[in-house]
């Protein structure tokens, strides 16, 4: 069941504060919602949280004999089914045009883009190659599942550890964490992926900050633009946009200012300098969920080595 | 793979032959397909989309009726031999839905979709052969189809896929130099130049995502002119067939017949 598109006077109050910049939970226009991130208690076990949405995502890896095609390398399956756990609106079976959307954009941004070296993944060519595979699980749907998803996604790759092996002769030889350590994933890079909600109006400039955090990044300016655009919609936000043809914008980049995926189907159109400048935003605001799953990654590591030593 | 293919020779030549922002060559052809209201074949090299549009009419299901406009349903088929290896999708394929979902999100917002309430626009796209651009040709097949079907847009869309070859960007790629190169499409509402439509798939550092994005959107204003010609000409086929005032008239007034003996009801 769909839950009931906003009254009237909700709809017009929510467009008018975003008319003057200003959003119902009291963010700035391009703000993302705090990030929180829960590693382990295994490795490649991530719980994310972006505001009140929740993705838990989880790798685990075997050993598979690859397929004819592509025998040196390996393979990672991404499994995402969206139940109805996240939020009353889905339903099992029949995937819905949204559930389409967030898997093709998942499968887009960590295996189209080549996240992973998928050729470390190989053990004995033709043979043995390792097979990974992530499921996303979505606990709860608080807008913007596929930014929280990718988010997920990429920082249990980043955290997971598979066990080393040796290959002699023609047995190969798994060790168990405790006698090798287990080693990282090889990665070519990490994408962030930020959505972005168009609004067909300009809005006026927003009001003095008076909150100067010391992680506030200015924002670049663009003059005489005739859009307005919200950084991490939240489900209002969306429920603003026609269903018909909602214009989100969504941006896989790196911190590396390289851009792994575009995607913006219809809805308002920009201008090529409105779209430049939303690009640039994007590159200021990946910087921030960097530093998040950089610092978490690193106190994730220090309590296992802190319990390893005990 | 294709990384024994040299993409861009010294000479500034691509494997075919082209420059670097040279398009390939482009035929539309819009006379009438059976019982649609409006279609168009169109071809750039050997990509090749036809699209039939019919409608508005009456929605074949009742729950799709939309109160206040018309409901757009888009249905992407592609041939099982338009590829070099035989290869059968079957209509449930994610690649083949978010096609047509790209499609239809595309031009929701361009046809004036508040004109026609309770009814149906149907847009069929049949790929018969792919080489590069699938995304762009059948965007602008599809401009044409509504175009003919005389459904009212706000603008033309015009989408041309790009590249980026180490440090050169390209227009327009084949198969070959998509499997090879970081590519985009863009779609670009001529009149106002915006973009309605971006897609990226492959890594591509964004000061040359810059570069070959504004190519493209220049490009778009290009196909934007050869894509009005073939809608004058047809058009003005059409009107010099009502002048003459008569049916049978000569062979390329063929199409007009009927649009003569509407206008004389």
């Amino acid at each position: 069941m769909r839950p009931p598109s906003p009254s009237i006077p909700e709809r017009e109050f929510a467009l008018s504060a975003l008319q003057q910049s200003m959003r119902i939970d009291g963010r700035t226009l391009l703000e993302i919602r705090p990030i929180n991130l829960t590693f382990g208690p295994a490795l490649g076990c991530v719980e994310c949280e972006l505001g009140k949405t929740r993705v838990l995502a989880f790798i685990d890896s075997k050993m598979i004999k690859p397929p004819e095609e592509r025998p040196l390398e390996g393979i990672i399956s991404i499994h995402s089914e969206i139940s109805p756990m996240a939020s009353s609106a889905y339903e099992t079976g029949r995937p819905s045009d949204e559930e389409v959307a967030i898997t093709r954009m998942l499968e887009k941004v960590l295996r189209r883009s080549d996240a992973v070296d998928r050729e470390s993944l190989c053990i004995v060519a033709g043979q043995r190659v390792w097979h990974l595979r992530l499921t996303l699980h979505f606990l709860a749907d608080a807008g913007n599942m596929l930014d929280c998803a990718c988010l997920a996604a990429v920082a249990a790759l980043r955290h997971f550890r598979r066990p080393e092996v040796e290959v002699v002769g023609e047995d190969v030889i798994t060790y168990d964490p405790s006698e090798r350590p287990p080693i990282p994933l090889a990665m070519h890079h990490t994408p962030y992926v930020l959505t972005f909600a168009l609004f067909p109006f300009a809005s006026t400039p927003a009001p003095q900050q008076t909150k100067l955090s010391s992680t506030h990044v200015p924002t670049p300016q663009l003059a005489n633009s005739s859009i307005t655009a919200v950084l991490d919609p939240s489900p209002l936000e969306a429920s603003l946009l026609p269903s018909s043809s909602p214009s989100l914008l969504s941006l896989a980049l790196t911190p590396q200012r390289e851009l792994c995926v575009v995607n913006k189907a219809g809805g308002v159109p920009v201008s090529p300098e409105e779209f430049l400048w939303l690009v640039k935003v994007a590159e200021e605001r990946v910087r921030e969920v960097e530093a998040c799953l950089e610092g978490g990654l690193l106190k994730a590591k220090a309590e296992a080595e802190g319990i390893g030593s005990l | 793979m294709g990384s024994r293919v040299e993409i861009l020779n010294d000479g500034g030549y691509r494997s075919d032959g082209r420059r670097q922002f040279e398009l390939r060559d482009i035929a539309i052809d819009l006379s009438r397909h059976g019982q649609a209201d409006g279609s168009a074949m169109y071809t750039q090299g050997l990509t090749e989309v036809l699209v039939t549009v019919f409608g508005p009419r009456e929605a074949k299901l009742r729950s799709q009726t939309i109160h206040n406009r018309a409901n757009i349903n888009v249905e992407v088929n592609i041939a099982a031999f338009s590829t070099g290896e035989r290869r059968k999708r079957s209509r449930g394929d994610k690649r083949i839905l978010e096609l047509g979902a790209a499609i239809k999100s595309t031009f929701e917002p361009v046809i004036q979709t508040h004109l026609y309430p309770r009814s149906q626009i149907d847009i069929f796209v049949q790929v018969l052969q792919q080489d590069g651009g699938l995304l762009s040709a059948a965007i602008n097949a599809t401009t044409l189809a509504l175009i003919t079907a005389g459904i009212p847009l706000f603008d033309y869309v015009c989408a041309v896929s790009s590249g980026v070859h180490s440090t050169h960007a390209m227009l327009d790629l084949t198969t070959l130099e998509e499997n090879d190169v970081p590519h985009l499409t863009v779609a670009v509402m001529p009149r106002t130049g915006k973009i309605t439509l971006v897609t990226l798939e492959t890594r591509l550092h964004s000061d040359r995502f810059e570069e070959v994005f504004r190519i493209a959107c220049e490009a778009g204003k290009v196909l934007h002119e050869e894509m009005r010609n073939a809608i004058k000409a047809r058009t003005s086929a059409l009107a010099r067939a009502m002048g003459e005032g008569h049916p049978a008239g000569a062979p390329s007034n063929r199409e007009g017949d009927e649009d003569f003996e509407m206008g004389d009801d």
